[in-house]
């Protein structure tokens, strides 16, 4: 007897009575409408959902693998399951987190008790913690900000929660789309309504660590019209999941007037195949401003999409992405203007050392409506050694004349003389780069909060750490 | 007193193409000497050599600084021995400010921390010597300066730094009159230190117009073709290198 493969299982009819005849092994190797309904269950699903996730997994099977980036064969497909059991991954302890992250724990010298929490998934102390003094501040302005499960089961945001959920991002988009749309869990919702303006950021980084929230976690933020939010995802602590596989899912909504600045920085275990899906949709006079920076992974597909809905709507991506051995990060921004008078701006560096790969790809649209839009894209590559590669992939589609475009690139290495004119100074070499890579990306890192600032520039010395000699 | 810097049969080059072919040099501590030479004679390349670029690769002779061999070491290592290269086209670093890459080298080299008020009370008074404006100091290292301050924030450094042995190559060339004096006048500074010693790699002479000069190099198709004391500097500056490179 052949063995069985998800592939097969994806060809054949969801509903063969072979399935019922060899549950457990069926359950080690392939998704199935049952494990669907145990985890709608379990989760409690409201009945609209359940049947969204089962719809989910249908086109799931249907849908044929990602085969134009990065290889993901390294990701077992097959044993999707064990990436989807919630016990998988709760069972953390810090002995099993990989030696690298430690190092960089011990390095970024964050303390025992946070290292403890993050080893922890599930234990939540210092997490809640936050998050409570957080609500409470921002609770007082109606702003709304817990996780998407209580969420769809609070009747004050269970329609809202209906009408928004993967309506940006449809199950239909792409195969990881159809994944998690079929087994999300956990994840944020946030509601900021008319006219508020926080001054404070909201942060997601303790609640991917919280109980429950997983590789599939989904965001829903609705920024009504004239307000102001700035969510941060992803922290100093560089997250850490015992499985491998990563597809979470953001939708933005942002109404009129309104401003939502996006910020994430990722540094996940160098195992991991980051397959994320973003997308923003923007009204009339409002903006999105992404800033994202990628330093973890094994595989990323990552790029962010704005869409210009509203006359004047406008975009902003800043991103740097920081590829080292054995990393493939493909990453980059999409943006569609579907008004008129829209504008969009993105600027990028991308680093690759050690035999690292990072591709930069940007999409450009300009709809036939979208007269008066501009758009303007800057991307730059630093290769740090001969072995690594950076590419940039341009994209772009202007059904208009009456749209101003303009794209820069720029791809380049390390100048050896600058390394010398430095260490002429008394700087040593692994110092002189460092400073040369984050100048290089100061562009960007300007843009993050400043602990953030703080925190890449810390990444990048130690990305460097060891790459001298 | 030995000698502050001793070169001995110094043989460098890129690849498999010798550059310099025996160059040897003593210089005592508080001298100034100058070093002159037709275009691509390898002055500069025996100024990056002394400093320990991994451009050119030593491949016989040695370089002694204060007695102790320094061959084989990085320019890093060479410079908290006291060694400084200013130069000919300084490098844009973006991301660090010059006040802060000073205070950092500054901290660096000495090993102690140092009051951000005193540097900057420091820091003003060079600045004022060489008539630059303080905005400079705030604006990220060389990063869209003239080609004129680029060259003074690299004679800045020198005197915030205070090498033992300062090697400037070609700091004068392509500057002005009126920024060729306000460079020498900041190198005059330097050189009024009695222990200061100095490589001055020049085309021009205008720069040591107001600079005691001990020796005279020239340097010919990287070897030394003659020797003398300050009176060369004119004879050259009169006759150019045509007697030497005639010769061949």
């Amino acid at each position: 007897m052949k063995e069985k493969t998800q592939v097969d299982d994806i060809n054949s009819s969801l509903y063969d009575f072979r399935y019922e005849e060899d549950e457990s092994d069926m359950f080690e190797s392939g998704i199935t409408p049952q494990i669907i309904e145990e985890i709608s269950q379990e989760k409690g699903d409201p009945e609209w959902m359940k049947e969204f996730r089962l719809k989910s997994l249908e086109i799931y099977n249907k849908t044929p693998m990602v085969d134009w980036g990065p290889s993901i064969e390294g990701l077992d497909m097959s044993n999707i399951v064990t990436y989807i059991r919630p016990k998988t991954r709760m069972q953390t302890d810090w002995n099993d987190v990989p030696d690298d992250i430690k190092d960089t724990f011990e390095r970024l010298g964050i303390p025992q008790a946070e290292r403890e929490s993050l080893a922890g998934v599930g234990a939540q102390y210092d997490s809640e913690l936050v998050y409570h003094n957080v609500r409470e501040e921002v609770a007082a302005q109606g702003v709304v900000y817990t996780d998407l499960e209580s969420a769809m089961h609070d009747k004050r945001y269970a329609d809202m929660i209906k009408e928004h959920f993967m309506k940006l991002v449809p199950p239909t988009d792409h195969k990881f789309a159809a994944l998690h749309g079929a087994v999300w869990s956990g994840g944020s919702f946030v509601y900021v309504p008319k006219g508020v303006h926080l001054d404070i950021p909201l942060q997601s980084y303790f609640r991917l660590n919280a109980k429950g929230a997983g590789q599939f976690e989904h965001t829903l933020i609705i920024v009504d019209e004239g307000a102001y939010l700035h969510f941060i995802e992803g922290c100093s602590a560089p997250k850490y999941y015992v499985a491998s596989l990563h597809a979470g899912c953001v939708e933005l909504y942002v109404r009129k007037n309104a401003t939502l600045r996006y910020s994430t920085i990722e540094n996940w275990s160098k195992n991991m195949y980051n397959l994320n899906t973003k997308r923003a949709i923007v009204e009339e006079g409002a903006k999105v401003e992404w800033v994202s920076g990628s330093f973890g992974s094994h595989v990323s597909y990552l790029y962010p999409m704005s869409i210009l809905h509203g006359r004047g709507a406008r975009a902003e991506f800043t991103g740097i992405t920081f590829a080292g051995e054995g990393q493939n990060l493909d990453t980059g921004a999409k943006i569609v203007h579907a008004a008129p008078d829209t504008s969009s701006y993105m600027n990028t560096r991308s680093i690759s050392k050690s035999g690292g790969i990072s591709t930069f790809r940007s999409s450009v649209q300009v709809n036939k409506n979208a007269h008066g839009s501009k758009s303007s894209v800057s991307c730059e590559s630093l290769m740090l050694d001969s072995e690594s590669r950076s590419d940039t992939i341009p994209a772009m589609d202007i059904r208009t004349s009456q749209a101003d475009i303009g794209h820069e690139a720029k791809i380049g290495r390390i100048s050896d003389e600058a390394v010398f004119y430095l260490m002429s100074r008394g700087m040593t070499e692994e110092n002189a780069k460092a400073l040369i890579v984050s100048g290089f990306a100061d562009n960007v890192s300007k843009e993050l909060p400043l602990e953030y600032a703080v925190e890449m520039n810390n990444l990048i010395r130690i990305e460097m750490k060891g790459s001298i000699g | 007193m030995s000698d502050l810097l001793e070169i001995k049969e110094l043989h460098a080059g890129v690849e498999d193409k010798e550059l310099l072919h025996g160059v040897s040099l003593k210089i005592a501590a508080g001298e100034t000497h100058v070093l002159m030479g037709p275009n691509g004679a390898g002055k500069s390349t025996l100024g990056y050599t002394i400093m320990g670029s991994p451009e050119y690769e030593v491949t016989s002779g040695s370089v002694f600084f204060n007695g102790e061999d320094i061959t084989g070491e990085s320019p890093d290592k060479r410079a908290k021995r006291g060694i400084f290269l200013s130069f000919q086209n300084p490098i844009e670093i973006p991301g660090i400010t010059l006040s802060n890459f000073l205070r950092n080298a500054l901290e660096q080299k000495t090993g102690e921390r140092i009051r951000l008020w005193d540097f900057k009370k420091k820091l003003r008074a060079v600045m004022d010597v060489l008539q630059m404006d303080y905005s400079y100091a705030d604006r990220d290292l060389n990063v869209g300066f003239s080609g004129g301050e680029k060259k003074k924030a690299e004679i800045l450094q020198l005197l915030m730094l205070k090498p033992r042995l300062a090697i400037l190559d070609e700091t004068d060339s392509g500057l002005d009159v009126d920024a060729v004096k306000t460079v020498s006048k900041g190198v005059y500074e330097f050189q009024k230190d009695p222990d200061s010693s100095l490589i001055i790699i020049t085309h021009n002479t205008k720069i040591l117009e107001a600079l005691k000069v001990d020796k005279t190099h020239v340097l010919v198709s990287g070897a030394i073709a003659e020797e003398g004391g300050a009176e060369l500097v004119d004879e050259i500056n009169q006759n150019g290198f045509e007697k030497y490179t005639s010769a061949e």
